[in-house]
C-alpha cells in the first residue's frame, strides 16, 4: 500500500510539473521558430525569414513603418511570427461588450480593443485568435502564455496586479457594481435584501464586493454562485435567486437577455469601483507599453477629433503633434516595438475611443449607455492620454 | 566438444563486469533512477524558473488570509471573513457531505437495481434495464444539468408547494420542518449516552459468551434494541419531570426572502446527489448482478432444497458469497462517486474543487492550490480503499 501512494504521488506530481513547466520555456530564442506558418496569409509578406532570429515585424508592415526592434521579453516578436493575436474574451455572450453576431463575428466594446491591437501589430484586425474564457479562467490562460492579452471586462485591482503576476493596461471602461432585482420585490436599496438569496459569478471582483458590501452594512445573504454568467443570468431569470450582481454595464448587457427585460430594474446603489481594462502577463515590459500606448492612442485620436472616416486628412496635417501621434514625423513607437504608424493603423481599421464606444454602447445601441466617467478629462471624465512625444 | 574449439583455461572462469546480467541490471537501474530524478527536478526547475519569472512563487501564506469570499453552504460555521484554509476545509467536508450521503444512497439503489435484473418478474426485469441503458449511456454532466434545470421548473419560493405546512418545495430547494434541541435536550441525551453504553456492555458480554461456548450467536439487534429502548423511556421521563419534550420540531416560516427555521436543502446539492446517485447506482447494479451470477447455481437449488424462500435464499445464501465478488468492483465504484462529485462546480454546488477553483483564481497560487486539492481528493479515495479493503478481507472465505 505505501508503496502505491508513493508511486502514485509521483506520478501525479510529475503530472503537475510538466503542466507547469510548458509555460516557462519562453526564452526569445525558441519562440519564433514558426514565421514560415503564417507567410501565406499575408499577401504582403515577404518571403518567410529562413533566419529565426530577424525581426519579422518587418514582414508585416506594408505601410512602410520603420521595422520593430526585437527586444527583452519577445512576445511582440512572437505574435508577428505567429501571425495572429490571441486574445481572450467573455465566453459567455456579453452583448455590447463581446458577443457573437448571427454571422459568427464577434462585436463588442472589448472585442474593438482587440481589434485595436490587431491592428497596430498586424495592420489587420482581423488577424486574431479570441479565446473564449470564464471568469475562473481568465487569469490562468494570461499566467501561462495561453493568451497574448486579456480584454474580458476584468477588473484592476492592487491584488490581481501584484499577487497574479498580470498588468494592467489603461482603463477602458470605468464601471461599478450594481444590483438588479425584480420589480415586484419592493426592493429599492441593498438595506432592502436582508437574508436575499444573489446569484452572482464566481471568480469576480463582484463576488469579493458582495460580501464586503453586505458585511459592511450588518445584512446577511446567501450567495448562489456559477462558473459562468450565463448559468448566472438564468439562475436568477427562473427566480432561483432575489438579486443578480455583476458590474452595471454587465446587468445592463444582461437585462437584454432576460424573458421579460421590463420584469427587472437595476438599483441605484453603486456598490464599488470596477475599471475595467486590458491585462497582460507581468515580465514583458515592451508587450506591455505597447498594449498600454495603442489604448492611449484611441483616447488621444478622439482628442485630436481623428475618426476612421477622416485619418487620411490629417495624413497631411502639418501641425507637429499630429504628425507625431501618426508617425510621420519622427521614430516615436520604435521604442515600444511597434510599427511607427500604429495608430493610424488602429484608427484606419477600428476607429477612435469615441466611435468604439457608440458603435457597441451609444446612442444607437439598445443599451444607451451615457458615457459619464467614460468620456474625455476634457468633458468631465476620466479618459486622459499622456502626451505622444 | 567440436574438435578445433580452444582448450579450456584450467582457472576459475572470470566474466566482465559488464558483461555480468546481475551487475548489468543493477547498473540499468540506477541509471534510470538517476534519468527520473533529472527529469523530474528539470521539471521542477524549469516550473520554479517560470513562477519566478511571472512573480508567482509558491507559498502557502496565502491560507492563513482572510478569503473575503462567501460559500453558499457549509457544515462548519463560516464567513468571509475567515481564511483561506477555512474555505479549504469547507469544501472538503462538502464533498464528503455529498460522497458520504451519495454512497450509502447509491449502494441501496444499486442493490435493488441488481436484484431486479435478475428477477423472474418479466416488467421489473425490463424496466431495470431500461434504466440501466438510458442512465449507463449518457455523460454524467449532462444528467447533472438535466436534474439541476429540472428543479427550476418548481415555484418560485414567495409560491412554494406547501405539504402540511411542514415541507415546501420551491426552485431554491426542499425547506421542511426538523428537530430541535430543546431547554431539556440535555437531561435526555443523559439517556441517550447512557443507552448506548448498555448497549455496548451487552454486546461485548454476549460475544464473550459465545466465544466461550464456541457457538455463532446474534446480539447486535438485541444491543441495538436496549439502546433504542433506552433513549424512548428517557425521551417520555423527561416529558414527565420537566413538563416538555427535549426536542421541539422547528417550523419553517416564509420570511421576505426565504424561509427561516426548518432545514433546507438546497437544489443544488439535491439535483448533485440525486445525480450521482442515479449514475453510480447503474454499475453497483451491474456489479452485484454479476457477483450474484458468480455464485453456482447450486447453491440457490441447495437452499431451495433446504426449504429456504426465495428472499431468504438470497440474504442468507447468495448474497454472502456473492460479496466477495462485489466488493472490489464496488471500491472503484465508491472513488468514482467522489471524484465525479468535482462535477458540482456546474451547478452551484461549493464542493472541494469549485471552493479550490476560487481560492486559486484569487491568490494566484495555482501550484500550491492543486497540490492541496490532489492531496485532499487522493487523501479521501484511500481511505475509502482502505476501509474497503479491510472489509474485503473480512468477508473472504475463511479457509479452514
Amino acid at each position: 500500500m505505501r508503496k502505491h501512494i508513493t508511486l502514485i504521488l509521483a506520478g501525479l506530481l510529475s503530472l503537475v510539473l510538466a503542466a507547469c513547466g510548458g509555460q516557462a520555456q519562453q526564452s526569445p530564442t525558441t519562440a519564433p521558430a514558426q514565421p514560415a506558418t503564417t507567410a501565406p496569409d499575408q499577401p504582403t509578406a515577404a518571403p518567410a525569414s529562413p533566419e529565426p532570429t530577424a525581426a519579422p515585424a518587418a514582414t508585416a508592415a506594408p505601410a512602410g513603418g520603420t521595422p520593430a526592434q526585437p527586444a527583452a521579453g519577445g512576445q511582440i516578436e512572437r505574435i508577428l511570427a505567429r501571425g495572429t493575436l490571441i486574445c481572450g474574451v467573455n465566453n459567455n455572450p456579453l452583448p455590447g461588450f463581446a458577443t457573437v453576431d448571427a454571422a459568427g463575428v464577434y462585436r463588442g466594446f472589448d472585442i474593438d480593443f482587440c481589434r485595436a491591437v490587431a491592428a497596430a501589430l498586424f495592420d489587420d484586425p482581423n488577424k486574431i485568435e479570441f479565446r473564449p474564457l470564464s471568469a475562473q479562467e481568465r487569469f490562468t490562460a494570461l499566467q501561462t502564455g495561453e493568451i497574448d492579452v486579456l480584454i474580458r471586462n476584468s477588473t484592476w485591482t492592487l491584488g490581481r496586479d501584484g499577487n497574479l503576476g498580470l498588468d494592467w493596461a489603461p482603463t477602458t471602461f470605468y464601471d461599478g457594481q450594481g444590483m438588479m432585482v425584480r420589480k415586484d420585490s419592493g426592493i429599492e436599496t441593498l438595506e432592502d435584501m436582508d437574508g436575499a438569496t444573489i446569484c452572482v459569478q464566481t471568480g469576480t471582483t463582484t463576488e469579493l464586493n458582495l460580501a464586503d458590501q453586505f458585511r459592511a452594512r450588518g445584512l446577511t445573504f446567501t450567495p448562489v454562485v456559477f462558473p459562468d454568467g450565463d448559468s448566472t443570468r438564468a439562475a436568477y431569470d427562473a427566480g432561483q435567486c432575489d438579486g443578480f450582481t455583476t458590474d452595471k454595464s454587465g446587468l445592463i448587457s444582461s437585462l437584454t437577455l432576460l424573458s421579460n427585460p421590463a420584469d427587472h430594474k437595476i438599483l441605484e446603489v453603486t456598490m464599488s469601483k470596477e475599471p475595467l481594462g486590458p491585462a497582460v502577463r507581468q515580465g514583458d515590459a515592451q508587450w506591455f507599453d505597447a498594449v498600454r500606448w495603442i489604448v492611449f492612442a484611441t483616447f488621444q485620436a478622439e482628442e485630436y477629433g481623428i475618426t476612421s472616416q477622416n485619418v487620411n486628412d490629417f495624413l497631411n496635417s502639418d501641425v507637429p503633434e499630429i504628425r507625431r501621434f501618426l508617425g510621420i514625423e519622427g521614430d516615436l513607437a520604435k521604442g515600444i516595438g511597434l510599427s511607427n504608424d500604429f495608430a493610424v493603423r488602429i484608427i484606419r481599421h477600428v476607429g477612435n475611443y469615441a466611435e468604439i464606444y457608440d458603435r457597441n454602447l451609444g446612442p444607437d445601441t439598445p443599451f444607451n449607455l451615457p458615457r459619464g466617467l467614460n468620456a474625455l478629462y476634457t468633458e468631465g471624465g476620466l479618459l486622459y492620454s499622456p502626451p505622444f512625444r | 566438444m567440436a574438435a578445433g574449439s580452444p582448450p579450456l583455461p584450467s582457472g576459475k572462469v572470470t566474466i566482465p563486469f559488464y558483461r555480468d546480467t546481475r551487475i548489468i541490471a543493477i547498473i540499468v537501474q540506477v541509471v534510470f533512477a538517476i534519468a527520473v530524478a533529472a527529469l523530474l527536478w528539470y521539471l521542477y526547475s524549469n516550473m520554479m524558473n517560470g513562477l519566478r519569472q511571472a512573480n508567482l512563487l509558491p507559498t502557502f501564506a496565502f491560507l492563513s488570509v482572510p478569503a473575503g469570499f462567501p460559500i453558499a453552504e457549509s457544515v462548519i460555521p463560516y464567513d468571509p471573513s475567515m481564511t483561506y484554509g477555512r474555505a479549504f476545509v469547507v469544501g472538503i467536508l462538502n464533498t464528503v457531505r455529498v460522497a458520504g450521503i451519495g454512497i450509502v444512497l447509491a449502494t441501496i439503489l444499486g442493490l435493488i437495481l441488481g436484484i431486479a435484473r435478475l428477477s423472474d418478474n418479466w416488467l421489473l426485469r425490463n424496466v431495470a434495464l431500461v434504466y440501466v441503458e438510458i442512465v449507463r449511456n449518457v455523460p454524467l454532466l449532462l444528467q447533472l444539468i438535466f436534474w439541476f434545470s429540472l428543479t427550476r421548473l418548481f415555484p418560485r419560493i414567495q409560491e412554494s408547494i406547501d405539504i402540511g405546512g411542514l415541507l415546501y418545495l420551491h426552485n431554491r430547494g426542499v425547506t421542511l420542518a426538523w428537530p430541535q434541541a430543546a431547554n431539556d435536550f440535555d437531561a435526555w441525551m443523559l439517556w441517550v449516552y447512557g443507552g448506548i453504553v448498555v448497549g455496548v456492555i451487552y454486546y461485548v458480554i454476549r460475544r464473550i459468551q459465545f466465544a466461550r461456548r464456541d457457538r455463532p450467536g446474534v446480539a447486535l439487534p438485541q444491543a441495538f434494541l436496549i439502546a433504542v429502548g433506552m433513549a424512548v423511556i428517557g425521551f417520555f421521563t423527561t416529558y414527565f419531570v420537566y413538563g416538555a419534550w427535549p426536542v421541539s420540531l422547528s417550523i419553517p416560516e416564509l420570511q421576505r426572502f426565504n424561509f427561516v427555521g426548518g432545514v433546507t436543502v438546497t437544489n443544488s446539492f439535491a439535483a448533485l446527489l440525486v445525480g450521482l446517485v442515479i449514475y453510480t447506482a447503474v454499475f453497483i447494479g451491474e456489479i452485484v448482478r454479476s457477483g450474484i451470477l458468480a455464485v453456482s447455481k447450486g447453491q440457490r437449488e441447495a437452499a431451495r432444497a433446504l426449504g429456504l424462500t426465495p428472499g431468504q435464499t438470497m440474504r442468507l445464501v447468495i448474497l454472502p458469497q456473492a460479496l466477495r465478488v462485489i466488493i472490489p468492483p464496488l471500491t472503484s465504484q465508491y472513488l468514482n462517486l467522489t471524484k465525479n462529485s468535482s462535477l458540482a462546480v456546474a451547478i452551484a454546488y461549493p464542493d472541494l474543487f469549485y471552493v479550490a477553483s476560487t481560492i486559486n483564481n484569487q491568490t494566484g497560487q495555482a501550484v500550491p492550490v492543486i497540490l492541496m486539492l490532489m492531496a485532499s481528493y487522493l487523501s479521501v479515495s484511500l481511505l475509502t480503499s482502505l476501509f474497503m479493503n479491510w472489509y474485503n478481507r473480512r468477508i473472504q472465505l475463511v479457509e479452514r
